[in-house]
């Protein structure tokens, strides 16, 4: 009986084999796997190391107070620029969220025709188009008629690269809200245009927030698009109708030079891009967070 | 009350209600009980005009209350869904809005009240749906912080704010437990001395115990309509005896 016993227990050979062939595969995939981790991140974090190591050296107060002085002269900053971009980037918002958002509401919510199919492919090929298109668009649309290089011009490019990340992520979180929601909101006398801004989109309004966060960090370290529109100043903010410094265009400029200094002030300019990014995601997502409780 | 005549809906193409005639009387639980699939939730979704709001649905007839055919053209669906109140078979709450605010939202939305007497009406109705006691001292906190059975009688206070001629319950039992079940059938019983009630449900024990009507439907057609007791005891139709009796279904 316990001979018997044990004989069923113990695997047969092939049995055996088998196991230790599929414990070897799951070994390797599971390496492969990490691996695979291994060279998404490495490259990711060197980047956030090299900007912090080259950047950090020339992070002082000046350099967000002042204007970039003449190569050889001491000090300077990006002052211009880092407002610059948050004009431009303000601007882009301005007018691309609440265009991306009507327009991803209008998609979840009543895009069932041919209309609707047209919107969201245009949104989507809108996302795919190359950004310097964008601003030879802005540059012939805003540029051309107001024969000026402009912040306004600068910030309507933005808005177009905007306009399909918010329009599309809006369309999904509100298509995820339950259609019961929906339907509770009208069953108590609720026009359709009420529920939709008072019930479905602030139950969407988290994920809304994801969007919009995603558009502006894209949009904040675009270069291309600000080349021929904002243009570029050395001076501070002087309206709209004027150009614009912008700290991508300014990176751009110094990097490109052939002088240490200003490679440095480049750097330390990198430096503030990503922090300034960083910096809106968190206090967007703080609020995401604050309007849930 | 509710005068139901020839009322026909479909989905697409579908037929899903095949000509449905009955009359749900004032002050009176109607109980509507069926097989899953027979057109129970239509019916109902039909007599608020909810069931235009699916994509694809459409349903023609005519159904009158108080002589006036809310199919009638010109008529608003949303004038209809403000006297004509509707719970349904998940408890919805807005997720966003505090519990005073779920009530407060209609009747802001409807002007059923000026602002200083919201408070008033946000307690009247939390009492009428018995959940007053309950909730008193948690007005701020979310809706969706309840328990199942608190939520659906949040959502029936919700709907009496705006003071409806009828209540449509689209089996509002079904994601409860048996006590939360029980206080919701205790609330309907206790409702239909101010409110005419229509009760879609799956339960037959339910109907029999809180309606006063039962209609049977079978698939898209109404198949036998009487007092509770005559469905229940004997019925004229021999599909209505061999469903309650669970010989199907």
């Amino acid at each position: 009986m316990n001979v018997a016993l044990e004989a069923s227990m113990t695997p047969p050979r092939a049995a055996r084999t088998a196991l230790l062939r599929r414990k070897i595969l799951d070994r390797t995939m599971r390496t492969l796997a990490a691996a695979a981790i291994g060279v998404a991140v490495v490259p990711l974090f060197s980047v956030l190391w090299e900007v912090l190591r080259l950047g950090l050296p020339g992070l002082r107060p000046g350099f967000f107070s002042s204007l970039p002085v003449p190569v050889g002269e001491p000090g300077g900053g990006m002052g211009n620029a880092l407002v610059g971009t948050l004009i431009l980037v303000g601007l882009g918002g301005a007018i691309g969220v609440p265009v991306g958002l009507l327009a991803g509401i209008y998609l979840a919510e009543f895009g069932r025709g041919r209309l609707a199919r047209i919107v969201r492919f245009t949104a989507d090929v809108l996302s795919g188009v190359p950004s310097i298109v964008v601003g030879i668009f802005a540059y012939t649309v805003v540029v051309m008629p107001m024969n000026h290089f402009s912040a306004l011009s600068g910030g309507v490019a933005l808005s177009v690269l905007m306009i399909p990340v918010v329009s599309r992520t809006t369309e999904e979180m509100v298509k995820l809200v339950p259609t019961t929601l929906r339907e509770g909101a009208l069953a108590l006398g609720c026009p359709r245009w009420r529920a939709t801004l008072q019930i479905v989109l602030p139950t969407a309004l988290p994920g809304v927030l994801a969007g919009v966060m995603l558009a502006v960090a894209r949009v904040a370290g675009e270069t291309a698009p600000l080349l021929f529109t904002a243009f570029g100043s050395r001076f501070w903010f002087e309206g709209l109708r004027q150009p614009v410094a912008g700290l991508p265009l300014q990176i751009f400029t110094y990097a490109v030079s052939p002088y240490d200094e200003w490679h440095a002030q480049a750097w330390t300019g990198a430096l503030v891009l990503v922090l300034l990014v960083v910096l809106l995601q968190l206090v967007i997502r703080l609020y995401a967070r604050w309007r849930m409780h | 009350m509710l005068a139901i005549e020839n009322l026909k809906a479909y989905f697409g193409k579908n037929e899903a209600l095949h000509g449905i005639s009955l009359t749900i009387h004032e002050r009176k639980v109607t109980a509507i009980i069926g097989p899953s699939g027979c057109g129970k939730s239509t019916l109902v979704r039909c007599l608020n005009r909810m069931h235009e709001e699916t994509p694809g649905a459409r349903a023609d007839g005519r159904v009158r209350l108080r002589d006036q055919d809310i199919y009638a053209p010109g008529i608003d669906p949303v004038d209809v869904r403000r006297r004509i109140g509707m719970v349904f078979q998940r408890p919805n709450p807005f997720p966003t809005l505090s519990i005073r605010d779920n009530i407060a939202f209609g009747v802001r939305v409807n002007r059923v009240a000026p602002r200083g007497r919201f408070d008033e009406v946000v307690e009247k109705c939390l009492r009428r749906a018995a959940l007053w006691d309950e909730v008193k001292d948690n007005l701020d906190a979310s809706g969706t912080s309840l328990s199942g059975g608190q939520q659906q009688r949040l959502c029936i206070a919700r709907a009496l704010a705006l003071e409806p001629e009828v209540l449509l319950m689209d089996e509002p039992c079904s994601a409860l437990d048996p006590i939360a079940t029980a206080k919701i059938e205790e609330l309907v019983t206790e409702l239909k001395a101010t409110v005419t009630v229509a009760l879609v449900t799956h339960n037959m024990q339910q109907a029999a115990r809180v309606a006063d009507m039962t209609a049977f439907l079978l698939m898209g057609s109404l198949v036998e309509f009487d007092s509770t007791t005559t469905i229940f005891t004997s019925p004229k139709n021999r599909q209505t005896e061999d469903y309650i009796t669970g010989k199907f279904g």
